[in-house]
């Protein structure tokens, strides 16, 4: 094994299996901030994914949380080449694809899908649902004639749960989650092997959250897609995920099996994440132990020197803001980054008296 | 008990459009006593933010208009008052928080402007007073270096800085009652939960009723005394937080139950949705809007709307069936 891949967090049972359909590795994705009128100064650098490393097995969905500008959004545009990585790696069928040309990315752009968070932005309001869902298949050439195209559409109509007869409607003619279907349906068209779901479910109302989980669930087992699954929402995220990395500016700080992290949270930063969220069970939550962090965010501008989260951090001690803690597996397939975490004490000495 | 701080009385609230006539809010009464904290519930658009703008007077006309029912507000109606009476009750009596603060703080205002000219105004501090004060309610809802903070501008602060100042100005007047329409809805969660905590502790230590309108159950269920769920213009269940979580009578209030995904729930777990969509407000179904997607409708609730009778003890569901309804579904959806 090189080096790389062993500080790759992946499940505890990667071995048995025939690896990982994606691998991310030390991916960076900075972005310079100018300044001025006439030349463009760089000022600074956004570090919105700074180092950021992790595997997802076929037909497995990783959920990828944080709050707020920590960069969920950015590490899930730079795997499909939405965005250019800084530097770093993302291996998928085999190829690297930071490094590919325009044109084989172009190929194997149709194995990678993509729902955004925004049912009402993210569809071309000129294009009929029919359009919208059959445009992958048009752009790849996966039709043979006009027949077997609108058959296609059609049968992803019904595959997300709309009826064949609202293809030549225009997106304002649907709801929030009926235009979350019709992106499922788009994101799906090419037979994508992997998806980054990117908050797809945040703008929609409870009831009609539940339809759309399930459905994406369902997706899942019926064509063995690997998800890449981004949220705020740790309860949505619970319920989707095989396993969970939470990110805080930039970096992931935690990675375990999703129960594991739920039930076992061992970075300061995940603990008052969890915390934070109630339990719709008034019994139940008021008897939980809150912890509520002090301050706001800090600016990705800015971050703190050693471990970002020290500045908000209810259990740092004077090493913190000095030491960079890398991300360490303490237990099989958990990977936390603290030195204050438990088990982290055989990678980290303290070189405070 | 005691006269409540606040009574609503069969408030009726419609709007009228080109595409017809919204009944945002129809027929709605409820209650808040001093110090108790009450949780709105219910998904967008049932009528939430328009039941707390009918409070405070602040529907817009047209299109909006009260139609109907009582405010009852410290023993006045609030709907036969003046203008200028209202003004005094938004400024010193209610506290208001909305969910985008950028939009009802001033952008062109400091701070600390925005915070004397109310103290000026309603309570007639002098200037110096009022600065002194100002400084002081920034202090309280948590924010550092308050004096240097008072000659900021709104786009200066992070989002819940300028919650946090939103808070301070609606407590600055020691309110009676506090609204807070999906006050932490767009913070980040850490945030929410910071400013929700800031929120419960000042108005605990003041006495203040509290209105938490909020689609969040989660929220409702940490803080709220008791709950009320809406859906399309109606309040269709009410109770203590407790009773209601623990044993809705409401199928409306059961789905959204079974349909929130829950911290606590085991990976890989199923939701149970509720099926269909919300149904356009122009255009409700008769007799029990909630009919079309319930599994125990019965052919009465096509024609006749149910209303609010007591199911359980302190406990007031609007359903027909509601002695059949149970949290656990038995084989209905099959
Ligand atoms: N094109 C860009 N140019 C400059 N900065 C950017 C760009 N895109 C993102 N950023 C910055 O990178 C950081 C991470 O942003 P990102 O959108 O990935 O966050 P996120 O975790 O998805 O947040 P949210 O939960 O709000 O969606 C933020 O500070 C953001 O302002
Ligand atoms: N200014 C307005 N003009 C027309 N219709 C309105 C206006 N404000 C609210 N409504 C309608 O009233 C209903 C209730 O809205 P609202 O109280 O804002 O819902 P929510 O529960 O999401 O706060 C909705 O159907 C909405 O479209
Ligand atoms: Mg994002
Ligand atoms: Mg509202």
């Amino acid at each position: 094994m090189t080096l790389v891949q062993e500080q790759t967090p992946t499940t505890a049972t990667d071995e048995e299996s025939g690896g990982p359909l994606l691998e991310v590795s030390d991916l960076k994705v900075h972005f310079p901030v100018k300044r001025g009128l006439i030349f463009d100064r760089t000022v600074g650098l956004i570090k919105a994914v700074d180092g950021v490393s992790f595997s997802i097995m076929p037909g497995e969905t990783l959920g990828l949380v944080g709050e707020s500008g920590s960069g969920k959004t950015t590490t899930g545009r730079a795997i499909l080449q939405l965005v250019k990585a800084t530097s770093g790696r993302v291996m998928f069928e085999g190829a690297d694809l930071v490094s590919l040309s325009g044109n084989n990315m172009r190929r194997m752009r149709r194995r990678l899908g993509m729902v955004f968070q925004d049912p009402y932005g993210a569809l071309n309001p000129r294009m009929t649902a029919g359009d919208i869902i059959g445009e992958p298949l048009v752009v790849h050439k996966l039709y043979q004639g006009r027949q077997d195209l609108r058959r296609q559409v059609g049968e992803l109509l019904e595959t997300v749960g709309l009826n064949r007869s609202m293809v030549d409607r225009y997106p304002h003619e649907f709801s929030g989650g009926q235009r979350q279907r019709i992106g499922v349906a788009r994101a799906l068209a090419a037979r994508p092997s992997f998806m980054v779901l990117d908050e797809p479910v945040s703008a929609l109302d409870v009831s009609i959250q539940a339809q759309i989980i399930n459905l994406l669930q369902n997706l899942q087992d019926e064509f063995e897609l690997s998800y890449l699954f981004i949220a705020h929402d740790l309860s949505v995220v619970r319920h989707i995920s095989d396993r969970v990395a939470v990110m805080y500016l930039g970096k992931i700080v935690e990675v375990a099996q999703c129960d594991e992290l739920y039930e076992n949270p061992l970075h300061p930063y995940t603990k008052a994440l969890l915390s934070a969220i109630p339990i719709p069970d008034p019994e139940l939550d008021r008897r939980r132990d809150r912890i509520v962090l002090e301050g706001d965010i800090p600016s990705p501008l800015n971050p703190p020197s050693g471990c970002v989260f020290h500045t908000r951090c209810p259990v740092a001690v004077e090493d913190c803001p000095a030491y960079v803690p890398e991300l360490r597996e303490v237990a099989p397939g958990h990977w936390v980054a603290c030195i204050r975490a438990d088990g982290y004490g055989q990678y980290y000495t303290s070189t405070a008296g | 008990m005691t006269e409540p701080l606040l009574e609503v009385k069969n408030l009726k609230t419609y709007f009228h459009s080109s595409a017809g006539q919204v009944r945002a809010v129809d027929g709605s009464s409820f209650y808040i006593h001093e110090g108790e904290t009450l949780g709105l519930v219910g998904e967008s658009g049932c009528g939430k933010s328009v039941s707390a703008l009918s409070v405070m007077r602040l529907i817009p006309n047209p299109p909006g208009r009260i139609e109907d029912g009582e405010v009852i507000f410290e023993g006045r109606d609030l709907l036969q008052l003046t203008e200028a009476e209202m003004r005094e009750v938004r400024g010193s009596k209610i506290g208001m928080i909305f969910q985008e603060p950028m939009t009802s703080l001033n952008p062109v205002l400091t701070i600390g402007r925005q915070l004397t000219e109310t103290l000026e105004l309603h309570l007639k501090m002098t200037k110096q007073i009022a600065n002194r004060r100002a400084a002081e309610l920034l202090d309280m809802v948590g924010i550092a270096d308050p004096e240097q903070r008072l000659k900021d501008h709104p786009h200066q602060l992070s989002g819940g800085q300028r919650q946090r100042v939103m808070i301070a100005i609606a407590m600055s007047c020691n309110p009676k009652l506090l609204i807070a329409d999906e006050a932490t809805t767009a913070l980040d969660v850490t945030i929410q939960a910071q400013i929700l905590e800031l929120m419960m502790q000042l108005t605990n230590e003041l006495g203040t009723g509290l209105l938490i309108i909020t689609h969040n159950l989660g929220v409702v269920a940490r803080y709220a005394d008791r709950v009320n769920v809406m859906y399309a213009g109606k309040i269709r269940e009410t109770g203590p937080a407790i009773d209601l979580y623990r044993n809705p009578k409401h199928p409306y209030t059961v789905g959204l139950l079974n349909s929130v995904p829950r911290l606590d729930s085991r990976s890989g777990s199923r939701l149970i949705p509720i099926e269909g969509e919300i149904p356009d407000p122009a255009n409700l179904p008769t007799g029990c809007a909630f009919r079309p997607r319930c599994q125990w409708a019965v052919d009465k609730c096509a024609s006749e709307d149910p209303p609010l009778v007591e199911a359980a003890e302190g406990q007031m569901t609007a359903c027909w069936e509601h002695e059949n309804v149970t949290r656990t579904p038995t084989g209905a959806l099959a």
